[in-house]
């Protein structure tokens, strides 16, 4: 079954394109990186299937139907930074956030939506935390409380953007636990990832992308040469910085006087 | 004047009747409703803007209703202020000006645009919309904010959550497939509402005030926002309310002015006196805290002054630990009472010496520890140099915690010395010494 397409799905952003029709078709139950260089478009892409920011061209279709009938199949997890941590709620109001849209506008939060929120806050080992206020969290448990929150939405279809973007080492091999089993679930997850060395091990698909679709397929295809060189433009840069951090790894020195 | 001030009770309740005090109380329930998104979702200019852009609104009122129908200058008002936010909305998509150069423009020629209109027709009762006037209420400007207020609050009650989550985090809501677009239509039409409940009690220029300054309060002393929208409202009545009691001492003083004087006065006390968040309670924590570390500094010294002796002594003259501390003897001589006071150490005035107690001792080998520990964990685990420790562990032995102080004796295996060379004194060797120098104080040193 055919989890996501899109077809021709263009951006501008003020009459300059940011991201030229992207064709392409994802089986449900793949873990799906989306990789590229910065300004390559990669959170532009699921911002526009989303709809946060307007498709000046081309469509997506979600199981099989136009996103706006299948929405509530859809999880979206925004950046971390894009929302502002001060603000008065507590980690169980985020969590609750997720239950929200099967409520409809007007629905009464229950037993019920408590407990899906629990749940979520459990799984991802924040249920100590429920009655914090969001700001006196780290960058890593702020990651988790919007991964509950996407787990309490239980859609079939998740978008994340940069959920390992600023998280700790213990956080990023949680989340990425957790992804890998919201795919033996039968979920599909669509993770807008920046690290090219981690990419290998963490997804099984992979969107290669600069401003267009370079190419998409199981990971393991994606790593050539000529695809990454397409990716990445005409210098391998990245490839480059990898090998030189590689090269600097020390021999743990031990200089102490 | 003065007789009006001897009889403001019976004056308020002749001239006034109950009017001004309802209008005040409406006042704070819409502007402090409001206001809290407002500051929430950091839209406080467009309030201010949508405040003075209804102002052309009230002079088309004026002019287009024969003796101050407050339903016209109210619908004209209104009007005026979603044209206000339409037309910033219209040059922040279509041009590259960001928000708030568009807000400044809106703003500015809007509210011209009034003043000039007035001043060639010099309407009556104009003036009190620009700086607000409770007294000239009228029974149909009292119902029109009553219907206002109740609309408002029943609005905002019903789409608390949709709009708790849109002030959060917009792109989830759209997500959860709310109708974004609706909902902040309806956002700035009430956002328009209350301005213009507000402007006879506040007036044009200062009903940003009112929205802002109740809730950036409440905002001060709470991190729900259940709880920050009942202070806020509260705040709001308190403010209203007191600033019209004010303006009604003198028939100078306008209400406006002191709404908006009284909510930055609670404001104002709330910044220095706020329990968590305030200034002084800040400053009482950090000063609490220099004073604390300063202690421990010289509790400090003593016990590197007594352990180069070979722990023989059971105290230190003044004079060495003036010389140790850097510090001049006077000063010493304070920290040793300050000491003295916290229990931790006796003072024998003849032969000025500081002698430390039990607890004082334990808490200066405590320290030591700390610091000990932490410069052995930051070279052998963090691989620091063993001359660039000292400083980092000076701040940080005050902090460590006793449970963090064991788990690193256990990740360093229990070490007893430090990367100087230093004994780490352990909890046994510490009570140790303290028999072997209580003996020695008891023999008489």
């Amino acid at each position: 079954m055919i989890a996501l397409e899109t077809h021709d799905l263009t951006v501008t952003y003020h009459k300059r394109p940011v991201l030229y029709g992207v064709d392409v078709e994802i089986e449900a139950g793949s873990l799906v990186g989306i990789i590229g260089p910065n300004g390559a478009g990669k959170s532009t892409l699921i911002k526009s299937i989303m709809g946060v920011v307007p498709s000046s061209g081309g469509w997506v279709k979600v199981f099989g139907k136009p996103l706006q009938e299948n929405l509530h199949r859809v999880g979206y997890v925004p950046q971390r930074e894009s929302v502002d941590w001060d603000f008065p709620v507590t980690v169980m109001d985020v969590a609750l956030m997720g239950t929200y849209g099967k409520l409809g506008l007007f629905g009464r939060v229950g037993k019920r939506e408590k407990i899906i929120a629990s749940e979520a806050l459990d799984k991802v080992g924040m249920l100590p935390y429920a009655k914090r206020q969001i700001g006196n969290l780290s960058g890593g448990q702020q990651q988790r409380v919007f991964l509950a929150r996407a787990l309490a939405q239980d859609s079939d279809l998740y978008f994340m953007d940069e959920p390992f973007t600023g998280v700790d080492a213990a956080t990023e091999s949680a989340i990425i636990t957790l992804l890998k089993e919201m795919r033996e679930n039968g979920k599909t997850v669509i993770v807008v990832h920046h690290d090219l060395q981690t990419a290998s091990d963490y997804f099984d698909h992979l969107l290669l992308l600069n401003m267009r679709l370079v190419a998409y397929g199981k990971t393991a295809e994606m790593y050539t040469t000529d695809l990454l060189q397409k990716t990445y433009g005409g210098r391998l840069t990245i490839l480059d910085e990898v090998a030189e951090r590689a090269a600097k790894i020390p021999a743990a020195s031990h200089d102490i006087s | 004047m003065i007789i009006e001030i001897s009889n403001f009770g019976i004056h308020l309740a002749l001239t006034l009747g109950q009017k001004a005090p309802i209008a005040a109380i409406c006042v704070g329930i819409c502007c402090g409703l409001l206001g809290c998104f407002v500051v929430l979702r950091r839209v406080a200019l467009l309030g201010d803007a949508i405040s003075h852009a209804v102002f052309p609104g009230v002079v088309a009122g004026f002019m287009w209703s024969d003796e101050r129908n407050p339903w016209i200058i109210f619908l004209c008002a209104l009007l005026a202020g979603l044209l206000g936010v339409i037309v910033v909305r219209a040059i922040v998509s279509s041009t590259k000006l960001k928000s708030d150069a568009a807000l400044g423009i809106v703003l500015a020629s809007f509210f011209a645009i009034g003043i000039f209109w007035n001043s060639t027709q010099q309407f009556v009762g104009v003036n009190s919309f620009l700086f607000g006037d409770l007294t000239t209420i009228s029974d149909d400007d009292l119902w029109l904010m009553l219907g206002s207020t109740l609309i408002v609050s029943v609005l905002i009650f019903l789409f608390l959550r949709p709009f708790r989550v849109l002030s959060f985090d917009e792109g989830f809501a759209i997500g959860l497939g709310y109708p974004v677009k609706l909902l902040n239509g309806l956002f700035f039409g009430l956002l328009a509402f209350s301005v213009v409940v507000a402007l006879q009690a506040v007036g044009v220029i200062l009903v940003s005030a009112m929205l802002i300054t109740p809730a950036a309060t409440a905002y001060l002393l709470t991190d729900r926002i259940q709880k920050m929208m009942g202070l806020s409202v509260l705040l709001g009545i308190i403010a209203a309310l007191g600033g019209w009691l004010i303006a009604n001492l003198d028939v100078r003083f306008q209400s406006g002015p002191m709404i908006t004087l009284v909510a930055a006065f609670i404001f104002a006390l709330t910044y220095f006196l706020a329990p968590r968040h305030g200034v002084l309670s800040k400053f009482l924590r950090h000063s609490g805290m220099k004073s604390r570390v300063h202690r421990e500094n010289t509790l400090k010294a003593i016990y590197r002054i007594i352990e180069s002796d070979g722990f023989k002594a059971a105290g230190v003259g003044v004079e060495q630990l003036a010389e140790v501390r850097k510090l001049s003897f006077e000063q010493v001589s304070k920290d040793g009472q300050q000491l003295v006071r916290n229990g931790e150490a006796s003072w024998e005035e003849g032969k000025s010496a500081i002698y430390l107690t039990s607890p004082g001792w334990r808490r200066a080998a405590e320290i030591v520890r700390n610091h000990r520990l932490w410069e052995l964990y930051l070279t052998d685990q963090a691989d620091y140099a063993a001359d660039h420790v000292h400083e980092d562990a000076e701040k940080i032995e005050h902090i460590l915690g006793a449970d963090t102080v064991r788990k690193l004796e256990r990740d360093l295996n229990f070490p007893e010395f430090d990367p100087h060379g230093k004994p780490i004194p352990s909890l046994e060797a510490t009570l140790q010494i303290e028999r072997a120098i209580g003996k020695q104080e008891e023999t008489g040193y």
